[in-house]
């Protein structure tokens, strides 16, 4: 274990369940500075819940999140999220979306040239330099998603939740996307908390992969993927460890119980 | 391109046809009711030629519109915030639904007697009528939006810690704005419709004043101007709210 200040985000016990169902229960993890992490698991494990409990917005049942060695009991200035949905207003052009929040009361107050600048900044690095004057309406899945994630750095996270955002994209665009938050988390020196259940994301994107499942949902094996980068470039380790993570995931599969009428 | 001057004669074929029928109509009727010439589309015409040289017209014209648009700005300030709670709160909308229903298969001119009584003459019940008129479909549509937000703006809102004020100011109202058109558009022609008998009550100005004024005179060529200008003022302001609706909808 490290030091608790080398952790950006840290949680124990966590449990969470809706009325009397349980989603998850015993959740214990850490996410160091500038660290991508993979939290991978089937559809309905309940990843997308821990990853909203471990963003604040929700409550956990049971358990504590910190982030930045303080107690979670709402989303954090430091963090962002992005989700499967880019999820732009649209009454408002690109680069509003992109600033959108930036001048909330509870956020951190940044005078309004730098914010422009953070934007300007944020556009370029997506790719989207000169379209900031563009409607959602006129944007492609993938240029929707890179605005949703130039929102995201625009407020300079520490850590990035995102919520399975390239699912809904195209193989092309997504691998295209997944290349682009590698580089730009990056460049801005920051961490990911990425919900995925492609395996192939995972390990093409993650530094550490955690393995969801079971009900109620856990953490149950845990993968540091030290593959140089492009990973693409190095197709056995790939593959070794895709096999890997495919036996382990094969052991989580829950069993028909028997009193299923 | 056959197909777009097609569009623009269909329509115009079907006014000259009514046009058409009104002429014959009074001429049929005029054998048997001589008064009726008076009513025949020439004239009409020729008396509305006149009468826009008037100021007096344009006076009721004037008194009219500032009534439509003092009993739309009510019926938006109280439909709005009552459909954001409708769309927002389920124990508001379950209290409240067969109210509303009720209040709005009442006529609103059924409220007439009781508006003049406790407002007194003049333009305060007219308001109190369009208003009430007004009111439901900007209420239902605003409710209607309300509950077809895209959950995930308010998720954004949340993970941005937007306060309450913002999230309603930056996302919900924004959100709903074309819904809220929507309803103003369906409002104004409910109250369009509603201004003229409402005005033929206990005022001495605007259009419905003015017919009742024609008849009064006897100047029915003025009165069938005056029909046929109300229907006309009726399309422009359907025209511009369709307008302003498109307006906000090209934004997206």
């Amino acid at each position: 274990m490290n030091a608790p200040a080398e952790h950006l985000l840290a949680a124990r016990g966590l449990a969470f369940h809706y009325g009397a169902q349980p989603v998850f229960a015993g959740v214990a993890l850490a996410i160091r500075r500038r660290e991508i992490v993979a939290l991978l698991g089937s559809s309905g494990c309940g990843k997308s819940t821990l990853l909203r409990a471990l963003a604040g917005l929700e409550s956990p049942a049971a358990g504590q999140v910190s982030f930045l060695d303080q107690a979670l009991a709402s989303p954090h200035p430091r963090s962002a999220l992005i989700f499967q949905q880019a999820s732009l207003l649209p009454w408002l052009t690109v680069e509003a979306n992109a600033a959108f929040g930036l001048d909330f009361r509870h956020q951190p107050a940044i005078a309004a040239a730098t914010r422009r600048e953070r934007v300007r900044e944020a556009l370029a690095a997506v790719g989207l330099a000169g379209r900031e004057s563009a409607w959602p309406a006129e944007l492609s899945g993938g240029q929707a998603q890179r605005v949703a994630l130039a929102r995201a750095l625009a407020r300079e996270p520490e850590l990035l939740f995102a919520d399975e955002p390239f699912s809904a994209l195209d193989a092309i665009t997504r691998a295209e996307m997944q290349n682009l938050l590698v580089e730009v988390v990056h460049r801005w020196h920051a961490a990911v908390l990425l919900v995925t259940h492609d395996i192939d994301e995972a390990i093409l994107v993650a530094d550490r992969i955690l393995l969801m499942g079971g009900r109620p949902g856990t953490l149950l094996a845990e993968w540091t993927v030290d593959i140089p980068r492009p990973r693409e470039d190095h197709p056995g380790a790939v593959t070794a460890l895709r096999l890997d993570i495919l036996s382990a995931l094969r052991d989580t599969f829950v069993q028909p119980t028997a009193d299923v009428a | 391109m056959a197909s777009r001057r097609l569009r623009l004669l269909l329509p115009l074929g079907g006014l000259a046809a009514a046009v058409a029928l009104w002429s014959l109509g009074t001429a049929l009727l005029a054998r048997s009711v001589p008064i009726a010439t008076h009513f025949a589309p020439l004239g009409a015409l020729r008396a509305l030629v006149g009468l826009l040289g008037e100021a007096l017209l344009w006076e009721h014209i004037a008194v009219s519109l500032k009534r439509v648009a003092v009993g739309l700005a009510f019926a938006v300030g109280m439909g709005v915030p009552l459909g954001v709670l409708t769309g927002l709160s389920t124990l508001f909308a379950q209290a409240s639904g067969p109210l509303f229903q009720f209040l709005r298969m009442v006529s609103p001119l059924s409220w007439m007697p009781i508006a003049v009584m406790v407002l007194g003459i003049g333009d305060a019940p007219v308001y109190f009528l369009l208003a009430f008129a007004a009111v439901w479909p900007i209420l239902l549509n605003t409710a209607a939006g309300v509950a077809q937000l895209d959950r995930n703006w308010l998720l954004l809102a949340r993970s941005l810690s937007a306060t309450r004020f913002e999230t309603v100011a930056r996302v919900i109202l924004p959100g709903i704005t074309a819904h809220i058109l929507t309803g103003v558009r369906l409002a104004i022609g409910i109250i369009w419709i509603i201004l003229v008998p409402a005005e033929m009550l206990g005022v001495d100005a605007g259009l419905g004043y003015f017919i009742l004024d024609t008849r009064d005179r006897l100047a029915y060529a003025e009165l069938m101007a005056a029909v046929v200008l109300v229907g006309c003022l009726g399309f422009l302001l359907d025209f511009a709210a369709r307008w302003l609706h498109r307006l906000w909808l090209h934004g997206r």
